[in-house]
């Protein structure tokens, strides 16, 4: 030890601790997070014997603090020695696991979880375990809720006694007199489950996941919706239905809506955990009544399922279930009262299509489609509008163009211009799985509309939206039918149009290649060096700047550098500046 | 009981009312988050649910003219009646039944009201199932997950014509000087008050203004049940202050809790000082202080009264938790403290006063001129500048140098002219120790000064000496690997063992000696 600790002594313990007394939260805060630092300059052993102690001893500090010094510890097994001496980490990080803060406490408990790793066996044993249930035993609820997330970490590594203690006392916290502890046991449910051997899945676990399942407070019922997943997971499916299933129901149709939500929201997990036979017999009326639920809420997270549902139906008779039993439910939440569950059932619809084939899609899902195109709220048309690949694949999507460009048109129109923002960013997919000649014909007015419209952010879209369309479409496309347009706005008495001009040269330059940029653009932005507005101007050198690189060294010379040259010369100081940066760049100065 | 589930006649009903303008969360600038808008509901009463097939209901005869025999008998019958819930969201269905309904809740209440003893044993149990059946429900999601109290209106609960009576009713039946405890508590029990409680959520201000009376009464008359209802507030707390945030019904709680405190017996016992420390000083943490400051205030000096050894607790706690960025906050926890400092004993006083007046000084630097003019506020007090006047020796050091740098850098005129009068207070009160602060002042800075050089310089040589030592340790776990492939290879010269890392160790010893530690040792 003597020759690796040789320049310890360089640092008196008492000048670092110093540091991290500090009467300034934030030199105290700093010190901590470089806890580290200082550990490695004392060497492992006085880390051990000084550091820590101090550190157990000054635990009442700022929530920040603490939560800092709670993330360092998990990673302080070599400072401290290596895994022998790990165990030497546990009585801060203890304390920590049993402040009032809770991110604290989660850094602890993660800290401790993390550090439970390197333990041996033994260590294990002899000093994790008693920590544990230390904490579990806690006067207050704190410490007992920490206690809740490290069961499972040492309970595999145990022996057989430790074993059985360690299932007593998350039985009792799972009875504990505080719903706070409670929550906590019922969210660590799940994943101590997995760590049991099945017998105790079976004895224990279940009676525990019944009674949190009926708790007297509807926080605590929620959480135990998630373990069933992981304990549905683990049992053979012959106990299920004994077993689960009772609780299953009763959380479906718990009378507190937030349970609901929760069945609704984890529902494809619980399928897949359940099985095909309890699915086909329990989940699709379940599913059928969180589809109708009366809070919207349920509805809006059942809805959000029902691609995912249906597509993990047991193939035998799947398309059978969704025809009698999920279709009608679907068709009426089409026209529900409230738009997020409208909304919500947008954003999977589609994705029906793929499952029920071609036929079935023309004459069930088309109507609905169409429906949700026509909707009052224009969440749900972008939702259908954002997911129109799933039906393209099937049906082609040329059986709702029809409706699909009205509805186009009037998003595209909207009075919001976040609506309109939002529908831009669909036209290249759109573009994509419309084709040419039926872009061209309907919604390239759309595209040249947008940028002449009134707020910037829309403008900036549409022209970004150009280079994505000429980028599918080519340059040949771009030549023919919006280059002119593009040109012909150089002419708008309005600067702010003569600007898109730029912008839109700026965005299209590379995707046009050389011989477009060069022979039709640049003579444009040329003309308009001599602009009378000087934002005009100065954009002109940003342009020239920016299209340099694609023009040949001749253009260069020729046309680029004695614009800039006049430019540099301008009365604006901005136009100047952006001259200069443009010669410097383009290393043409 | 009919309570067959029937779910499909509501979904049907319209759930008008809230018909937010279609695009308002794709469009505009959203207040806040938009995390959480896609969860913008439309408010319906998810009791109705639990309603079976509508019953007709039919007209019972007035109370007041029922023979004294059939008094009861009608009574319970009207009580029974009222158990009926009716959809009012839909505010056109069943008005005849919802009519009924109402002439009978006020014929009820008016009765408990006046009449004596109309409440007679077999009618508690019926009185309180038709409270429950009409109260106890699941509170709806929230219309605004994102609901201000502050700013947004909130959203009231349609079925409150029926509700605010069954509330009068239940008030006037508590109150009532037939009410016996004895017999109510039978049926008043844990589980019902813990529905009760829950129904402290409502957004409805209206509501929770009546389930405070209420609970008030339920304490007073109902001793059993008091330990159990201060620790079920305390859970809502701790939920609302570490998990959730959000708790509508905070104040009401605190307001009713003012009082109970005030009842306390000394000496104050554990759990209730527990209540303080652990539940009444976090609550000051929460995002939404501004709603319930005012009752939480009340209750924290309520405790100071009681028992002046609290003092230091409330205090280091409010310093342990003093807001970082929130200057409004700041700006409440300064009123707070005066109005603990208005009651302090002095010599709580004086155990608190250096960390205290640290704060106070951190205050007064604030760039935000209301928290620095709130703090200065504090001079005007009488009680506290006797305070400051007895304890100058030790305040005066603290708050010299920020006062003094303040009153040469603040952009705020107000505050500068302030801290010109609180100067000059400190010079009358003890103008020796004035001077030689003002004296020393320059020096104080300069050492200052050095201290953070010092620091700094500290830092660059345990960071020179991090680099080296991973660069050694690196290196040395290279070479062992080295060594250990060597001898894997059969190679004769292998001392495997952990000593393989100190051959290094010396190598890059002297350069780090010249540059950290020189200026750390002084």
């Amino acid at each position: 030890m003597a020759g690796a600790d040789g320049d310890d002594s360089l640092y008196p313990i008492a000048v670092l601790i110093d540091e991290l007394r500090n009467e300034d939260v934030q030199l105290r805060l700093n010190s901590i997070k470089k806890l580290s630092t200082i550990a490695l300059a004392l060497g492992v052993e006085r880390t051990r014997t000084e550091l820590l102690p101090f550190l157990t001893d000054t635990i009442y500090d700022e929530d920040e603090v603490l939560l800092a010094l709670a993330e360092q510890l998990g990673n302080f097994t070599m400072l401290v020695g290596g895994p022998e001496y790990v165990h030497c980490l546990l009585p801060p990080l203890e304390s920590l696991a049993t402040v009032e803060e809770t991110v604290v406490r989660d850094k602890a408990v993660e800290s401790l979880r993390k550090i439970s790793q390197e333990h041996s066996p033994v260590d294990l044993e002899v000093h994790f375990e008693p920590l544990v249930k230390r904490l579990a035993s806690g006067d207050w609820f704190t410490s007992r809720t920490s206690a809740c997330g490290l069961f499972s970490v040492c309970y595999p590594r145990v022996s057989s006694t430790v074993k059985a203690e360690i299932r007593q006392h998350f039985r009792t916290l799972c009875s504990d007199d505080t719903p706070m502890v409670r929550r906590a046991a019922a969210s660590k449910l799940g994943e101590f489950a997995k760590v049991l051997e099945l017998d105790y899945v079976k004895s224990d676990i279940i009676s525990l996941f019944t009674a949190l399942a009926s708790d007297e407070q509807d926080s605590v019922r929620l959480l135990a919706v998630e373990a069933c997943v992981s304990i549905a997971t683990l049992l053979p499916q012959e106990d299920l239905e004994t077993l689960v299933m009772p609780t299953l129901r009763q959380a479906a149709e718990d009378k507190s809506w937030r349970v609901r939500y929760m069945v609704a929201d984890k529902f494809s997990e619980l399928q897949k955990a359940v099985g095909p036979e309890i699915t086909k017999n329990d989940l699709v009326p379940a599913f059928q009544n969180l589809l109708k639920d009366c809070e919207a809420e349920v509805r809006a997270a059942a809805a959000n399922k029902v691609k995912e549902f249906c597509e993990n139906l047991p193939e035998d008779n799947r398309e059978q279930i969704i025809m009698t039993h999920i279709l009608p439910c679907v068709k009426e939440l089409v026209s529900d009262t409230n738009q997020h569950v409208k909304s919500a059932l947008a954003s999977v619809i589609m994705g029906l299509s793929t499952i029920l084939g071609k036929e079935n899609t023309i004459e069930h899902l088309l109507p609905l489609f169409l429906a949700q195109l026509k909707d009052e709220c224009p969440e749900v048309r972008l939702n259908i509008i954002s997911n129109l690949d799933c039906v393209n694949e099937v049906i082609g999507i040329r059986q709702l163009s029809q409706s699909l460009l009205p509805a186009i048109v009037e998003l595209a129109e909207d009075a919001k211009w976040r609506v309109r923002l939002a529908i831009i960013e669909y036209m290249p997919l759109l573009a994509g799985q419309l084709g040419v000649e039926f872009f061209d014909e309907k919604l390239n007015t759309l595209c040249m509309a947008w940028l002449i419209d009134h707020v910037y952010a829309i403008r900036e879209a549409a022209t970004c939206n150009l280079m994505k369309l000429v980028e599918k479409f080519g340059a040949e496309w771009a030549q023919n039918t919006i280059v002119p347009k593009v040109l012909g706005m150089a002419n708008d008495p309005n600067y702010l149009h003569r600007m898109t001009t730029l912008f839109c040269i700026n965005a299209l330059s590379e995707v046009c290649g050389q011989e477009i940029t060069t022979k039709q653009m640049l003579p444009v932005v040329v003309k308009m060096a001599s602009d009378q507005v000087a934002n005009v101007r100065f954009n002109v050198a940003k342009s020239l700047q920016k299209i340099g690189p694609v023009l040949d060294n001749n253009a260069l010379q020729t046309q680029v550098k004695p614009v800039l040259e006049q430019l540099k010369a301008d009365s604006d100081m901005d136009v100047k500046y952006f001259a200069q940066e443009a010669l410097t760049v383009l290393a043409l100065a | 009981m009919e309570t067959t589930k029937l779910p499909p006649s509501s979904p049907s009903s319209p759930t008008t009312s809230f018909s937010v303008p279609s695009a308002e969360k794709v469009d505009g600038f959203p207040r806040r988050s938009m995390r959480r808008a896609r969860q913008r509901r439309s408010h319906s009463s998810s009791q109705f649910r639990y309603q079976s097939s509508q019953v007709e209901l039919t007209p019972l005869p007035l109370l007041k003219d029922a023979p004294v025999a059939e008094l009861h008998d009608l009574f319970c019958k009207k009580l029974q009646q009222c158990c009926v819930l009716f959809d009012f969201l839909d505010c056109v269905a069943d008005l005849k039944g919802k009519e009924i309904k109402r002439a009978a809740l006020n014929e009820l209440v008016e009765s408990v009201a006046t009449s004596r003893g109309v409440l007679i044993e077999p009618l508690y149990p019926e009185a309180i199932k038709m409270i429950s059946v009409n109260i106890f429900r699941t509170l709806p999601p929230s219309e605004n997950p994102e609901f201000d109290p502050e700013e947004d209106e909130p959203t009231l609960e349609a079925s409150w014509p029926h509700l605010q009576l069954v509330y009068e009713f239940f008030l006037r039946f508590l109150e009532s000087p037939d009410f016996q405890p004895s017999m109510a508590k039978r049926y008043v029990d844990q589980k019902f008050v813990l529905q009760l409680l829950e129904l402290f959520d409502s957004e409805d201000p209206r509501e929770r203004e009546y389930l405070k009376t209420i609970l008030h009464r339920v304490y007073g008359k109902l001793l059993g049940l008091r330990a159990y209802i201060r620790k079920q507030i305390n859970n809502i707390f701790l939920r609302f202050i570490y998990e959730t945030e959000h708790f509508n019904g905070v104040a009401e709680l605190l307001e009713i809790l003012g009082s109970i405190i005030n009842g306390f017996a000394l000496p104050l016992k554990a759990e209730h000082k527990q209540f303080l420390v652990r539940v009444l000083i976090p609550l000051h943490t929460a995002k939404s202080l501004s709603i319930f400051h005012a009752q939480l205030a009340y209750c924290v000096v309520q405790f100071m009264e009681k028992d002046a050894t609290v003092t230091e607790y409330i205090i280091r706690g409010l310093l342990k938790y003093w807001p970082k960025t929130c200057t409004q906050k700041e700006v409440m926890f300064l009123g707070e403290i005066e109005e603990i400092l208005d009651v302090i004993e002095p010599s709580q006083f004086i155990r608190v006063q250096e960390p205290l007046f640290k704060q106070i000084a951190a205050c007064i630097s604030s760039p935000h001129f209301q928290v620095a003019e709130r703090a200065l506020y504090f001079w005007n007090n009488e009680y506290i500048l006797s305070l400051i006047e007895e304890n100058c020796q030790v305040i005066l050091p603290l708050v010299f140098a920020t006062l003094y740098r303040v009153s040469k850098e603040h952009w705020n005129q107000t505050i500068v002219s302030l801290i010109y009068n609180v100067l000059k207070t400190f010079m009358e009160m003890n103008s020796k120790l004035f001077d030689d602060l003002t004296a020393s002042y320059k020096v104080e800075k300069q050492k200052e000064l050095k201290r953070e050089r010092e620091r700094a310089e500290l830092w660059r040589g345990l960071e020179e000496h991090q680099e080296r030592r991973l660069q050694m340790l690196t290196e040395a776990a290279r070479n062992q690997r080295n060594l250990q492939e060597r001898g894997e290879r059969g190679d004769p010269l292998t001392p495997t063992s952990p000593q393989s890392a100190h051959p290094d160790q010396p190598e890059p010893k002297p350069s780090g000696a010249s540059s950290g530690a020189g200026e750390s040792a002084t």
